[in-house]
């Protein structure tokens, strides 16, 4: 991204809107399903992987003329691993109900699309403040998307909304939309709606962003084969 | 003490990995649209959950846990992962290359498949014995392979499908999977 300079608040903004990594890109599709049955899980596991996502960026970005290309994935993978390590514990001594929640997906922020994708398309290449830049924008957008999704399947599926009861749907939930099938019609529901409102064409094809964003292409006998 | 049979069909049906557990979504939406395809990366994903569990178990309770170092799964475990796969893929190039050229392509994708390390890190959770780890990793290995093949007999017939073009694509395939996901609901209770 070096040909098109861009200034510090279009590096923000534009993982919150054009380029979210959830609704548009379909990055991080695991944690998006798993953790949105309440909308406090989904700010919760949201904010965890920005922190996660500032700090791999931030370290990533000042080391990436030190480390050497062919080792550069195991050296991100322990990047990122120490930061979910330390967020970790973090959530268990401050907030141990949401740590509780959460639960193993916490763990699984190590392998989630987005920070390995950040990782290797944007701080390998660029300076630590656009790459903090970049993971903040990154991170805000999939708060924001977590944010909705535990919304509409919290007051839909269970009659509340950050503990607040919502009146009519209170008595009679739907209680399939926090059971996994509710999360994928969601998730679904909310892309085809952004589809729309962008007047997009729809992505044809998900294999964690596809080849280009993939951190293993490099190493990949298969190019390509394994999407088609 | 749970029987081996009931933690290898709960991490099967019930406990599905994909469906239930939201674990691998990216591979079963994205290879899920051949049934060989599915069938291959299923073999191939049951294949390194059972190995990694092999390798992580007795790292955790030989060396991690005597040693007081227990908050370094995570990041012990990913690299196991990572080395092994890469290791697998080496070794399946030079010694059974037709095997390779099955497999192969599926290898470098299962390193990011969150599914390896839940199981690996869901072994230790439950505190289950190093059989019941292999079972449980054979099981959850077995179930992703189930669903992608279910999943890919459905978008399949839906190739012939007239479908709106705002849902077009990916909208479509989540809401099958939602449907999929409820034909999976019906196990649950099974065995509890």
């Amino acid at each position: 991204m070096a040909e098109n300079k861009k200034t510090p608040i279009q590096e923000i903004t534009k993982g919150i809107i054009k380029e979210n990594p959830t609704l548009v890109m379909l990055l991080g599709m695991c944690p998006t399903l798993a953790v949105t049955t309440q909308a406090a899980n989904g700010i919760g596991m949201g904010l965890a992987t920005t922190f996660v996502l500032l700090g791999s960026n931030i370290v990533i970005s000042a080391l990436r003329n030190v480390i050497p290309d062919k080792v550069r994935i195991p050296s991100f993978i322990v990047i990122i691993a120490s930061f979910v390590t330390l967020i970790g514990f973090l959530l268990e001594g401050f907030v141990p109900s949401l740590y509780e929640s959460l639960g193993i997906y916490l763990t699984l922020i190590t392998v989630n699309c987005i920070i390995f994708g950040r990782a290797e398309m944007f701080a390998s290449k660029n300076g630590i403040f656009a790459s903090a830049c970049d993971a903040i924008g990154m991170g805000i957008g999939f708060t924001l998307a977590l944010f909705i999704m535990g919304s509409v399947r919290e007051i839909i599926g269970s009659g509340q909304w950050l503990g607040m009861d919502i009146p009519v749907i209170h008595s009679n939930p739907m209680l399939i939309f926090i059971m996994p099938a509710g999360g994928f019609f969601t998730l679904g529901m909310i892309i085809a709606a952004v589809n729309k409102l962008t007047n997009k064409k729809p992505p044809a094809e998900i294999s964690c962003g596809g080849c280009e964003s993939c951190p293993m292409a490099e190493n990949c006998s298969g190019k390509g084969s394994a999407e088609k | 003490m749970k029987s081996l049979l009931i933690i290898l069909l709960s991490a099967m049906l019930t406990d599905n990995f994909v469906l239930a557990k939201f674990m691998g979504i990216c591979p079963f939406l994205g290879v899920s649209k051949k049934l060989d395809s599915a069938s291959g990366m299923g073999i191939a994903v049951t294949f390194v959950m059972i190995c990694a569990t092999m390798v992580t178990y007795p790292i955790h309770h030989g060396i991690l846990v005597p040693n007081g170092l227990e908050y370094f799964d995570t990041v012990v475990f990913i690299l196991v992962i990572a080395l092994f796969v890469q290791l697998v893929e080496t070794m399946l190039k030079k010694c059974i290359p037709s095997l390779y050229s099955s497999l192969g392509v599926y290898l470098p994708l299962i390193t990011t498949n969150c599914a390896v390390l839940g199981v690996t890190v869901l072994n230790i959770d439950n505190n289950y014995s190093f059989i019941q780890s292999i079972v449980n990793a054979l099981g959850a290995g077995l179930g992703f392979m189930l669903a992608l093949v279910i999943f890919s007999g459905v978008r399949k017939k839906m190739e012939y499908a007239d479908i709106p073009e705002t849902f077009k694509g990916v909208p479509a395939t989540l809401i099958a999977a939602s449907i999929v996901s409820v034909s999976f609901m019906g196990f649950s209770g099974l065995f509890s």
